[in-house]
């Protein structure tokens, strides 16, 4: 109970933050739409409508990746982080508050994303939506990790792709499957799969990324 | 409150009782054995004929590298867990070996791709691709160590990190495999009898050398700075 | 509260602490003392729970909730109020009657009319007088004050000196600063490091 009270007053901090300096999401959605554009001119004109559905998801990957470089830009700047780690609540909680931040983040960006991806290419259907939140989760919360672990090195910004990219490929690959399979109830599971699996990893060990 | 545990440099004690020399010997031998077998002994396979070969070598390299990345992610939990003043080293030397392993695997591969497909890379190949994916992630993982000052700090990102990698595995493999569905149209290939199992032990007892060598350097440098 | 024996810090291979013994007994005022560099910082830190030793003992006889930490940095968002930073802690350190104590903490420290400005309008002074309030939040019974007294102007000065002399008695304070003169009179014990 008190769990969730801490991960409440955390993640409101986080969206607080967000509406006060109004950057990311700004920058998100001018992203993913600008990745639209690029992606148009960079499909020869024999691709099929599948090639575009893989770069939906390439474009989210990167979107996301946007947004995780500023997920810890306040407690890093300001070295808040010991003020958190210092309090009687548990860790891990920071790690689900902000995940929790950045999955909100996320969902608005795409909210607007899929639409003009729908507008540019062609419309997207229920299994690619209800793969996008799965995989949302799974970056989020394995993206919002990486981050913590990349904020406190000195190459932070170069560090956090090279972090998360190996670890989304598997995303990548459930949700690009899921939205151009015809049967894709394997890849929504295995998105499912990815998700408790690494939530679960990243609950338990957020403890020592942020301690010594 | 958390109770920091009294940390002593000198509890570091030597891991390897055979002695170096031996070891040594033990991996010429074998090396040289396999590498006899695998030239004179073995028939030529009936399709590919004297170059898939390479295949006996590419099989165990894999599963070393396997070895060596488990033993890393072990080593990392021990200092996670209990704090061991050695385990991340032992953790950073293990995932050392697994990533040059791992380059072996991905250029035998490449060879073997080429020699019996044509390609220099194949997307068909799942292992292959999986350690193309572990390659990239250790490195990342290099790449993480030698940007964060040395200190109870690093090593325990190090240690989560090569936690992740044990889970990433199985989790890429089946990703992988999912993803030929809409890839390729699947690629059945045959993988010759196992006498794979003498390059196998034989790899092993060269790194266990290799790691035995290396560790004991290092651990006399540490010595010698807490001196 | 507070016993160490023996203790060093390193960080790689640079020696920042070396053969640290302290014992601090319950309602103690250790005040610590040396130059810059001398390893001060990466004391109280220890002490505050934020490191560990690489070599020797440390025993601190409290839980998370009951330190008060004040270090080298304020510790506070500078995009929220001063209201929203202590709401935050205030929830983090399950603080009984936040409101009124926030409330209480930001009055007595000057605060209470720039409590809806963010922290970033606050000059250096002012910040550190935050700072202080979320030490004071949650009522520790271990305050450990990395240089309290750093960027506060005299009115700040004489409102720290006011809030020790009401805490001395009930509580442990582990201080380091580079004017011992100033927190002489409280004093129980001293530690120079060199």
């Amino acid at each position: 109970m008190n769990y969730l009270a801490d991960v409440r007053a955390l993640a409101r901090k986080d969206l607080l933050l967000e509406l006060r300096a109004r950057d990311t999401l700004p920058a998100m959605l001018l992203f993913v739409v600008s990745v639209f554009v690029v992606f148009h001119f960079s499909l020869p004109s024999s691709s099929s409508d599948l090639a575009a559905n893989g770069l939906l998801w390439v474009a989210i990957v990167f979107t996301a990746l946007l947004g995780l470089g500023r997920a810890f830009v306040p407690e890093r700047e300001q070295r808040v982080f010991d003020g958190l780690v210092l309090a009687p609540s548990d860790r891990s909680a920071i790690w689900v508050a902000k995940s929790i931040a950045t999955f909100t983040f996320l969902a608005l960006a795409e909210l607007l994303a899929l639409p003009v991806f729908a507008l540019f290419f062609h419309g997207v259907d229920g299994t690619t939506i209800a793969a996008v939140l799965l995989a949302d989760v799974g970056i989020c919360g394995v993206g919002t990790f990486v981050g913590a672990m990349a904020v406190v090195t000195r190459a932070r910004d170069l560090l956090l792709p090279l972090l998360f990219l190996p670890l989304a490929i598997p995303i990548l690959i459930g949700g690009v499957g899921a939205s151009v399979v015809d049967a894709p109830g394997r890849y929504l599971a295995f998105l499912g799969l990815y998700d408790a699996l690494f939530a679960l990893v990243c609950w338990a060990a957020f403890e020592y990324v942020v301690t010594e | 409150m958390r109770r920091p545990g009294p940390a002593t440099i000198s509890a570091v004690g030597r891991r390897y009782r055979i002695p170096l020399p031996a070891l040594a010997g033990a991996s010429l031998a074998l090396v040289t054995g396999a590498l006899a077998l695998v030239f004179f002994v073995v028939p030529n396979d009936a399709n590919q004929g004297f170059s898939q070969r390479i295949f006996y070598f590419h099989v165990s390299i894999a599963f070393t590298a396997y070895a060596c990345f488990a033993a890393g992610a072990w080593k990392a939990l021990v200092h996670l867990w209990r704090r061991d003043p050695g385990a991340d080293l032992e953790s950073y030397v293990a995932i050392h070996q697994g990533v040059i392993f791992g380059v072996l695997v991905l250029v035998t591969g490449s060879i073997w791709a080429k020699i019996s497909w044509g390609h220099w890379w194949l997307w068909s190949e799942n292992q292959l691709v999986l350690f193309l994916v572990l390659f990239l992630f250790y490195a990342a993982y290099f790449m993480l160590r030698f940007s964060v000052d040395p200190g109870p700090q690093r090593a325990n990102l190090c240690a989560v990190y090569a936690l992740f990698g044990v889970v990433l595995v199985p989790v890429s493999f089946l990703a992988i495999r999912l993803s030929q569905k809409f890839i390729h149209p699947v690629v059945f290939t045959r993988h010759g009898a196992n006498f794979g199992g003498w390059m196998l032990v034989a790899y092993f007892v060269s790194q266990a050398e290799l790691s035995g060598k290396w560790l004991d350097a290092r651990l006399r440098e540490l010595r010698r700075a807490y001196a | 509260m507070i016993s160490m024996h023996k203790l060093g810090k390193s960080y790689g291979e640079k020696r920042v602490l070396r053969d640290v013994d302290l014992e601090l007994p319950r309602g103690g005022f250790a005040v610590v003392t040396g130059p810059n560099g001398s390893g001060k910082t990466t004391l109280l830190r220890i002490c505050a729970g934020l490191a560990l030793p690489s070599v020797g003992e440390v025993h601190v006889d409290a839980e998370r909730a009951e330190v008060g930490y004040l270090g080298h940095e304020p510790l506070v968002y500078r995009e929220l109020t001063a209201l929203e930073n202590l709401e935050l802690y205030g929830r983090l350190y399950r603080v009984p009657e936040r409101r009124e104590r926030v409330g209480m903490l930001l009055e007595r420290f000057g605060l209470w009319d720039v409590r809806h400005e963010r922290v970033a309008s606050y000059s250096r002074g002012m910040t550190q007088r935050l700072a202080l309030c979320r030490v004071l939040l949650h009522d520790p019974a271990l305050l450990v004050l990395d240089e309290p007294y750093t960027a506060l102007d005299s009115q700040g000065a004489e409102l720290l000196d006011a809030q020790l002399g009401e805490l001395r008695d009930e509580r442990t304070f582990l201080v380091s600063t580079h004017e011992p003169v100033r927190v002489e009179r409280f004093a129980t014990a001293q530690l120079a490091l060199a």
